[in-house]
């Protein structure tokens, strides 16, 4: 449809947020990253049961205290404060990390700059200027047994953040294996991207248009249909 | 068997100039504020311990503890995960003027460089940073068809933690997500300085509770009602 405007009709932060929150299993442990895929939790669909783990040793928080009510020794790796649900716990860093590159979450959700074809994550910085910080981002990328990628499709100029090749400093080699966009649904699969969804008014011509390197189509491509008023 | 000291500044007297000191916390939790602060006092009387190697998650917030380290000019070198936090005015500003080098290592690397020094294991190899630019000079192998990238331990001459609950035997508990690296660093240095915030006789901290064995531990201090890194960062502290 040529009347989809790019900017406009994209999906915003919360809406890819709760689009990926769907795919959170009952059961399964899952470590959000800093920033915007903090958001996927308040999204979380009723009856199912997650344990969220942070990288500072904590399994089992919940959300933000009421303001007033923080405990800053209880905080998240963002350095938020925290509450406690029944049954967490608390650990050291060593065995934070264990879980992490152990394989013993089922999801990490990180942001991007940009993902290439291949699964190669860049997240961290940009260039080499300015102080650069790493944080858990390095390790995370690697053994929990889906890493997800949640980001707009494009950059603030409109350019492709799903790429052929990423051009900024890598986080991982071939650790995304899906990306919640703006835009679309897309599995890395082999060496490429895999559409699975796509919002419903962008035609496939557009969307290939502001992707970086070429979607591909194994069978059919579902409706992003996330709710309007989040 | 006592490891009590009185003063936080006798438990620090001793760090020399250009010591490796490994600093617990993450953020404000579990940050040994009295201690750090004990630190610096000692340098604005005597000069010294400076040209300092610092080991923590980050680099400092606000005007108080590693922050208030960095801006008296006594470190040298910060190795870190994470030289950001709300306010890392005091870290950046040397940073980038070429007076403070920074080594970069990913937070699991790091815990895990830590843990090791303290468990006698000399390398190790993680999936973490291959391919990157952090792994770059760093040897790598393949293990059942997956790279992997060889890290060093990391160990430290003094380290400074922060516990709960303490006895004379060096025992600790920590309190909430203030344990993070406190354990992993009280095992890798060669002397283990601890400040708790309740100190009991031998047997006053439950076996089953113990989450640092006292062989792990050289100095206790009492320090009641310690300070918080994160209040004194927003109420706008300078140290």
């Amino acid at each position: 449809m040529s009347d989809f405007n790019l900017m406009e009709d994209k999906l915003s932060n919360a809406q890819i947020a709760w689009r990926a929150a769907q795919d959170i299993e009952d059961g399964s442990y899952v470590n959000l990253g800093i920033g915007f895929p903090e958001l996927i939790a308040k999204f979380q669909p009723e009856g199912r049961d997650v344990t969220y783990h942070t990288e500072n040793g904590v399994l089992g928080f919940g959300a933000a205290p009421e303001p007033g009510q923080e405990d800053w020794d209880l905080i998240n790796a963002g350095k938020k404060a925290i509450t406690l649900k029944p049954g967490a716990s608390f650990f050291h860093h060593a065995d934070s990390f264990s879980m992490v590159r152990g394989g013993h979450l089922d999801l990490a959700v990180l942001g991007a700059y940009q993902v290439a074809q291949n699964g190669d994550l860049a997240n961290w910085r940009v260039g080499s200027k300015g102080v650069p910080a790493v944080g858990g981002a390095m390790d995370l990328v690697h053994g929990a047994r889906r890493v997800a990628v949640i980001t707009d499709h494009v950059t603030k100029d409109g350019g492709p953040k799903l790429v052929e090749t990423c051009t900024f400093p890598l986080t991982g080699v071939g650790c995304v294996t899906r990306v919640y966009t703006s835009l679309a649904v897309v599995d890395v699969q082999d060496g490429h991207f895999v559409l699975r969804e796509k919002l419903p008014a962008i035609s496939m011509e557009a969307l290939q248009a502001v992707t970086g390197a070429t979607l591909h189509t194994d069978g059919p491509v579902g409706d992003l249909i996330v709710p309007e008023d989040l | 068997m006592n490891k009590v000291t009185s003063t936080t500044a006798e438990a620090v007297a001793s760090i020399p100039d250009g010591a490796r000191v490994m600093i617990g916390g993450f953020g404000g939790s579990g940050a040994p504020i009295e201690l750090i602060h004990a630190l610096i006092d000692r340098f604005r009387a005597t000069g010294s311990p400076k040209n300092l190697t610092v080991i923590n998650n980050n680099a400092g917030n606000g005007s108080i503890g590693i922050a208030a380290m960095i801006k008296a000019g006594m470190v040298a070198k910060m190795v870190c995960s994470f030289p950001r936090s709300s306010n890392a005015e005091a870290f950046n500003e040397k940073y980038l003027a070429g007076e403070i080098e920074l080594e970069l290592v990913p937070q699991g690397t790091l815990a895990e460089r830590i843990r090791a020094a303290g468990a006698g294991i000399p390398a190790f190899y993680t999936p973490s940073s291959y391919g990157t630019e952090l792994a770059e000079g760093k040897p790598t192998e393949e293990f059942d068809g997956k790279m992997y990238v060889r890290e060093r331990w990391l160990k430290a001459d003094v380290a400074l933690i922060k516990g709960q609950k303490g006895d004379p035997m060096g025992n600790l508990t920590y309190r909430l997500a203030g344990r993070n690296f406190n354990p992993l660093m009280a095992m890798a240095a060669d002397r283990t300085v601890a400040q708790v915030a309740e100190l009991g006789k031998p047997g006053s901290i439950d076996p089953e509770q113990v989450i640092t064995p006292g062989i792990f531990v050289d100095t206790v201090v009492e320090v009641p009602e310690p300070q918080q890194e994160e209040v004194l960062v927003r109420t706008g502290v300078v140290y």
